[in-house]
């Protein structure tokens, strides 16, 4: 059972109106993995999450998730995965321990008050225990919502963009516990826009308008894209990154501080670039693209 | 899994009262409104107006004139103005500060005496019939104010008719308006209260964003509507109480029958009203538009439940509608329990309506809870 999938959903199709949100999509997660969600907005990312909890019933496809069949089953596996809304949707009138003893209740746990006062230990959320929840910053909802989800010890984690609009050190936090969980045997798919939360991730499943595009390691993501860049470094960037963004071959070129980054798939054209007027007068190198030259190339590929 | 769990409807039940319990706003709103309005309508609402403003047109000051506005005054109904002209008395008709102009002709008291049968006019400002209705049903009874001091030949002759009609106004012999009005009135007010609450029940979780998150976990429809709705049971009650209180005490409603009766009826009525809330509540996709549809459903109450209009003076396919409404027969089962002391057997005709309306009403909510955000 161990070497299951956790998630094995095949040929998955979802159309709201004319508009295909999910288009044949096929994902296999295997235990203990975390497993990155990426794609512009509206690619279909939420909606597969929401499938593979039962909430969307997919017009084609199915599959199974821990082993049960997300079409038929649907009751069944709500009380073995954690699943974390994008918007949070615990109750503001409630405090964080009460929120926490519904949902106890609700899956029917063996001893809610211990189990909650477990989660809130671990979580670090017990001096705010009996705050009402609608007083908590960003960081600390985000928090209250993923222990809800794992409150009942769920096997999977669907977590959609959960770190959206929390600051850069209460995500590292966050990130962290999802590292912890993950080291104990959760399987989690998580959805994202942030590079370096992709980074962490086990494996990187990038979703263009409900299609698979590419998936693999954030290693193997960024070698099959083939992706060429450059970093100049020298006076002007700004002003040469917009003059170079328009010359033919050049899909991005961004300032960072002190460099900048051109890339594209297409060595001689970039060479061109490079050897232009406006490039000539700059120090460059070659080196290898990092995920967020590939993301960036992606999303760009993805609109016609 | 499919079958109803009490632990999880417990919890559900837990939470809903913890969050009503922290809106003070909303609960002091659903205890408070009922008593304004039941004091508000209570003494407002008036089908049988008296003291009504009426303009008198004379030209002299008989004895037989005088005893003929003494006689109208002693009705009750009628506030005499005297007035100096004809045009006086339509300028007061036409801009509605006289809703009466009683005109006795010159020499009414010698017309008298010689016999003549003279006319007194009466103009009636009819553009609200019922404002106007007793008061000139009284009028009937003035022909023979004169008749002691005239002599017996000029006296009205007696009803030629050869048998006597006698009216017992009964329940209600003094045809107060109030005691007709307070129990449809307890049953407005319980609309008001009891099916908006629930009707936001649903849809503010939608709009919070809570839904999905209570989708996304093991409860079954049933488990959470039940939960929704229990709590504002034992609220209605709250209100039933308070609301009887003051129509007992205040207004001075008999209770000829059983109090247990009535409780049992408002019970099942309430529960009616918070079952069609959360219906409406699952049916409508934001908190608008299930305010709107909560609306459409109040205007039927008001106007074909027999409240404001008699139910017998409607057309049969709108007492047909008005049938379907468990207030149509709450209200008859208030009136009946309350001012004529009917007891279980004679009220049950109306009882069984409302149960059969929860029965329905419920499948259709269970029904329409929809599980997935498709």
């Amino acid at each position: 059972m161990s070497d299951a999938l956790v998630i094995d959903a095949r040929d998955l199709h979802k159309t709201y109106g004319t508009r295909k949100v999910v288009d044949g999509l096929t994902l296999a997660v295997t235990p203990g993995q975390i497993c990155g969600f990426l794609g512009a907005n509206g690619s279909g990312k939420t909606t597969t999450i929401r499938m593979l909890c039962g909430l969307v019933k997919p017009d084609s496809g199915g599959g199974t998730c821990l082993g049960m069949d997300i079409l038929t089953d649907a009751q069944k596996i709500r009380l073995q995965i954690g699943y974390m809304t994008q918007r949070f949707s615990f109750y503001d009138d409630l405090t964080v321990t009460e929120n926490l003893e519904f949902v106890a209740e609700v899956y029917g746990m063996a001893n809610p008050k211990q189990a909650v006062a477990g989660i809130l230990e671990r979580m670090g959320l017990r001096d705010r225990a009996d705050q009402l929840a609608g007083e908590l910053s960003g960081g600390w909802k985000q928090r209250l919502a993923l222990a809800a989800c794992v409150l009942h010890k769920p096997k999977l984690l669907l977590l959609d963009e959960p770190t959206s609009g929390v600051d850069a050190k209460a995500r590292r936090e966050f990130w962290d516990l999802i590292h912890d969980m993950a080291g104990e045997g959760l399987t989690v798919l998580v959805s994202t826009h942030y590079m370096d939360e992709a980074a962490r991730c086990s494996r990187i499943v990038y979703l263009s308008e409900g299609k698979l595009v590419v998936q693999g390691t954030p290693d193997e993501v960024v070698q099959a894209s083939k992706l060429i860049t450059f970093v100049a470094t020298g006076a002007n960037l700004d002003a040469t990154a917009v003059k170079l963004r328009t010359m033919p071959g050049v899909e991005s070129a961004a300032v960072f501080g002190a460099q900048m980054h051109i890339a594209g798939m297409n060595r001689a054209a970039l060479e061109q670039a490079r050897a232009s007027p406006v490039g000539a007068a700059l120090t460059w190198h070659e080196v290898p693209p990092v995920l967020e030259d590939v993301f960036i190339h992606l999303l760009s590929d993805s609109k016609p | 899994m499919n079958s109803f769990s009490f632990r999880r409807f417990r919890a559900v039940l837990h939470k809903e009262w913890l969050q009503i319990r922290r809106d003070y706003f909303t609960l002091r709103m659903i205890i408070m409104l009922p008593v304004l309005q039941l004091f508000l309508f209570g003494y407002a609402i008036n089908t049988n107006p008296k003291h009504l403003p009426t303009g008198l047109i004379t030209a002299d000051h008989s004895q037989d004139e005088r005893s003929l506005i003494a006689a109208l005054q002693n009705t009750g109904y009628y506030d005499i103005i005297p007035l100096s002209s004809e045009a006086q008395g339509e300028q007061g008709l036409a801009d509605g500060s006289l809703l009466f102009v009683v005109n006795i002709p010159p020499n009414f008291d010698r017309l008298v005496d010689r016999g003549e049968k003279p006319t007194i006019l009466v103009d009636a400002d009819a553009t609200d019939p019922s404002a106007i209705g007793n008061a000139t049903a009284a009028l009937a009874g003035l022909s023979n104010v004169l008749d002691r001091d005239l002599p017996p030949n000029l006296r009205s002759q007696p009803a030629q008719a050869p048998f006597q009609v006698a009216v017992h106004a009964r329940y209600n012999p003094e045809a107060l308006t109030v005691l007709n009005i307070v129990p449809g009135l307890i049953c407005i007010v319980l609309i008001f209260s009891t099916l908006f609450v629930t009707t936001l029940a649903i849809t503010r979780e939608t709009e919070r964003g809570t839904m999905e998150n209570l989708l996304a976990m093991p409860l079954r429809p049933a488990e959470v509507m039940l939960a929704k709705v229990v709590p504002y049971i034992v609220i209605g009650y709250v209100q039933v109480s308070i609301i009887m209180v003051i129509a007992v005490a205040v207004f001075g409603l008999p209770v000829r029958g059983s109090l247990l009766l009535v409780a049992l009826a408002l019970g099942l009525f309430i529960t009616s009203n918070l079952l069609l809330g959360v219906t409406i509540s699952t049916i409508a996709r934001n908190q608008m538009q299930a305010i709107q549809m909560a609306m459409f459903m109040l205007l039927p109450s008001f106007m074909l439940s027999g409240f404001l209009f008699p139910f017998k003076g409607m057309p049969v396919w709108a007492q047909w509608i008005g049938q379907i409404f468990p207030v149509t027969h709450t209200l008859r089962i208030m009136r009946s329990v309350l001012l004529k002391g009917d007891g279980f057997m004679d009220v049950l005709p109306e009882l069984w309506p409302i149960i059969l309306f929860i029965a329905v009403i419920g499948v259709i909510a269970v029904r329409s809870y929809r599980e997935t955000l498709d």
